[in-house]
C-alpha cells in the first residue's frame, strides 16, 4: 500500500537520525573506525530509539483504542484517568514492595490502570448527557482525583521526584537492558491490530456491536487491557507521553478515516514518528542539555491539539 | 416466523413492555404502531436481543434470542435502531461492508465484496461509496445503514423508526425500498412507524401497540378503521379510502 510507504520511509528517516544525534560523536564513520563509539551505539542511542518507536507506536495506538471504546475524540490514557492510575500503582508497588522487580510492577501498575479505566467508563455508563467535552472532562477530573492521592502519599514518602519522572516522560536514561518491558507494549500493539474490526465495530455502538453477533463487553474488557497495560509499561520504562494518543489519532482520521483496520499502522507510525521527532528536537534545541521529551510533546503536542479543535469546532456544538 | 411468548420489561418501577405474546408471520412487511412510550422500540429491542427481557421467550424460527449465540442470530436476524449520533469516520463502503462481518468474520471473500456491490447498488449509493458518513445528509447517512443491514443478508429485518429525520421524498423511497426488499429480496421486514398512514399503504400485517400491551393486530383494513384508531391514540380520526388506501386524516383530529 502506497499510503503507508511514505510515513514508513518518514519514520525510517528519523529512526537513522535519531542513533546519530547526541554528545558524543557516534556517526556512519566513527563506528566503523572507534569501537567506543560502536559500545555507545549499542548501549546508549539503539536502545534510545528503539525505546521511541515502541512507545510512540504503543501509546498512539492505546489512544486510538481509548477514542473507539469511549467513542469519543477527546479521550486518550491521559485524559481518562488511566496515567494516573497507572503512577499510584506504580507508587503503591515502590511503598509496599521496594525490592520488586520492574515486571511485577508493571504488573501492579497495570492492574491499578485497568482499575482506574474501568471506573472512568463506569461513571461515563451514568452521566445522563454525554456530550463530547463532558466525556475528557470526566477523565480529567478523576484523573485529578486520582492524582492527588497519589501526590499526597509521595509526599508523605519523600517520593515526588520519582513521581515526577513517571509524569513527565524521559528517554534520556534509556540504556540496553532498561527498556526491553517495552517490547511487551509492541507485542500488544500487534494484539490491537489483529482485533482492529472489533473496535471500529465498538465504536460505532453496542447496539451495533450486538447486530453483528459480537460480545460488546469482551470486546470492552480486552481493548481496555491493551491500554491498560501499555500504558503502565510506559509509565514503568520511560514516563507518560501526554497528548501523543490525541494528536496522533485525530490527525489520522482527518485524512484517512477512523477504519481501524485501515488506520492503526498509520497511528502507530504516526505515534513513532512524533515521538521520534519531538526526542530529537528535545536533544539539539539546547545542546549539549536535554529538554525532556514530555516538555517537548506537551508544547508542540497542545498547539496541535489546539490546531484539531478549531478544525472540529462544527462537531462540538 | 418471530414468536414472543408473555415479554415483559421494566425500566425501574416502570413497566414498558407488560406480557406481550405475538406472532409475526415469516415473508412480507409488519409495521409496529402507537402512541409514544407504548413500548414499541423495547419489544424490537427485546426481539433483537438488544435489551434482556425480565420475562417471558423469544424465538426467531425456533431459535431462543437469548440462548442462540450472537454470531449464529446475527447471521438470522438484523437490527437498526434508531440512527443515534455516530463518531466513527467511515467511509460509506466500509460501513456496509461491516454488514458482511457475521459471514466473514473479517476476512471478505470476493462473494463478500460482491454483496457490498450489490448492496450499495441497490440503495443507489454507488456514487456515494467513497465518502465518509459525517459529509452525507441525513437521508443518505439512513440509507447507508439500511444498505449495511440488507448487507448482512440476513431472513429478518427489524428497523426503528427508519423514517425519522426524513423528508417526504425520502421517507417514501426508504418505504419503496422495504417494500422491495420484502417482495424482491424475501426478507421478512418489522419495522417501527410513527405514521399510520405509512403503515397502511405498505404494509401486510399490523401490529398496534399501547400502554405496553399488544392492542390490535391485523392486516391495514382491519386497523386502519375509527374505532381502532381512537381506541389507541385517544383522538378522533376519520379514515377515508383513497385510490384503494385507507387513509387516517387525523391532522384536525378532535381529543
Amino acid at each position: 500500500m502506497p499510503t503507508i510507504l511514505v510515513p514508513a520511509l518518514a519514520v525510517l528517516g528519523l529512526f537513522l537520525v535519531s542513533l546519530f544525534v547526541g554528545v558524543s560523536d557516534v556517526s556512519p564513520a566513527t563506528i566503523l573506525a572507534d569501537p567506543q563509539a560502536l559500545e555507545l551505539l549499542l548501549v546508549s542511542r539503539l536502545p534510545r530509539t528503539i525505546a521511541l518507536v515502541l512507545a510512540g507506536a504503543g501509546m498512539a495506538t492505546a489512544g486510538l483504542i481509548m477514542q473507539m471504546l469511549a467513542r469519543n475524540r477527546f479521550v486518550e490514557p491521559s485524559t481518562a484517568g488511566t496515567v494516573e492510575s497507572a503512577s499510584l500503582g506504580l507508587l503503591a508497588a515502590t511503598l509496599l514492595a521496594p525490592g520488586m522487580a520492574p515486571l511485577g510492577k508493571m504488573g501492579v501498575a497495570t492492574l491499578f490502570a485497568l482499575l482506574g479505566t474501568g471506573l472512568f467508563f463506569a461513571i461515563l455508563s451514568r452521566v445522563p448527557l454525554r456530550s463530547t467535552l463532558i466525556v475528557p472532562l470526566v477523565g480529567i477530573m478523576l484523573g485529578g482525583v486520582v492524582s492527588a492521592v497519589t501526590t499526597f502519599f509521595a509526599y508523605r514518602f519523600d517520593l515526588l521526584q520519582s513521581l515526577g519522572a513517571w509524569a513527565t516522560g524521559d528517554f534520556s536514561g534509556v540504556l540496553r537492558g532498561r527498556y526491553e518491558l517495552l517490547y511487551l507494549s509492541a507485542a500488544l500493539t500487534l494484539a490491537a491490530f489483529l482485533a482492529a474490526d472489533r473496535f471500529t465495530v465498538a465504536g460505532l455502538g453496542e447496539a451495533f456491536a450486538t447486530n453483528l453477533g459480537l460480545n460488546y463487553r469482551r470486546i470492552m474488557g480486552f481493548g481496555l487491557s491493551i491500554v491498560a497495560m501499555v500504558t503502565a509499561v510506559v509509565v514503568v520504562t520511560v514516563g507518560a507521553i501526554p497528548f501523543l494518543g490525541l494528536v496522533v489519532p485525530n490527525l489520522v482520521s482527518m485524512v484517512v478515516g477512523d477504519n481501524v483496520r485501515r488506520v492503526a499502522p498509520l497511528v502507530a507510525l504516526g505515534g513513532a514518528g512524533f515521538v521520534l521527532a519531538c526526542d530529537i528536537v528535545g536533544r539539539v534545541v539546547r545542546a549539549p542539555y536535554e529538554v525532556p521529551i514530555g516538555t517537548v510533546v506537551g508544547v508542540v503536542g497542545s498547539a496541535l491539539f489546539l490546531a484539531i479543535l478549531l478544525r472540529r469546532r462544527h462537531e462540538l456544538g | 416466523m418471530i414468536e414472543a411468548r408473555s415479554v415483559s420489561k421494566s425500566y425501574g418501577p416502570a413497566l414498558v413492555v407488560d406480557g406481550v405474546s405475538v406472532t409475526i408471520p415469516k415473508g412480507g412487511v409488519t409495521a409496529v404502531i402507537g402512541p409514544n412510550g407504548a413500548g414499541k422500540s423495547t419489544l424490537l429491542s427485546m426481539v433483537s436481543r438488544l435489551v434482556g427481557m425480565d420475562a417471558g421467550t423469544v424465538t426467531v424460527d425456533g431459535l431462543d434470542v437469548s440462548r442462540t449465540p450472537g454470531d449464529v442470530l446475527a447471521r438470522r436476524l438484523s437490527i437498526l435502531r434508531q440512527e443515534q449520533a455516530v463518531t466513527v469516520r467511515l467511509t460509506v463502503a466500509d460501513l456496509v461492508a461491516f454488514g458482511r462481518y457475521p459471514h466473514s468474520k473479517g476476512r471478505p471473500t470476493i462473494e463478500d465484496e460482491a454483496r457490498v456491490e450489490a448492496a450499495l447498488a441497490w440503495l443507489g449509493l454507488d456514487e456515494l461509496s467513497g465518502r465518509f458518513l459525517d459529509e452525507l445528509s441525513g437521508g443518505q447517512r439512513q440509507r447507508a445503514f439500511v444498505a449495511m443491514v440488507l448487507c448482512q443478508d440476513t431472513d429478518y429485518v427489524l428497523l426503528d423508526e427508519p423514517l425519522n429525520n426524513l423528508d417526504l421524498k425520502h421517507a417514501v423511497g426508504m418505504m419503496r425500498l422495504l417494500r422491495r426488499a420484502a417482495d424482491e429480496l424475501d426478507k421478512t421486514v418489522v419495522v417501527v412507524l410513527h405514521d399510520i398512514n405509512f403503515a397502511s399503504c405498505y404494509a401486510d400485517t399490523i401490529l398496534a401497540m399501547k400502554n405496553g400491551r399488544l392492542a390490535h393486530q391485523g392486516p391495514p383494513a382491519e386497523i386502519m378503521r375509527p374505532e381502532v384508531l381512537r381506541d389507541l391514540y385517544e383522538i378522533e380520526v376519520d379514515v377515508e379510502e383513497i385510490g384503494g388506501k385507507r387513509i387516517g386524516l387525523y391532522f384536525d383530529a378532535r381529543g
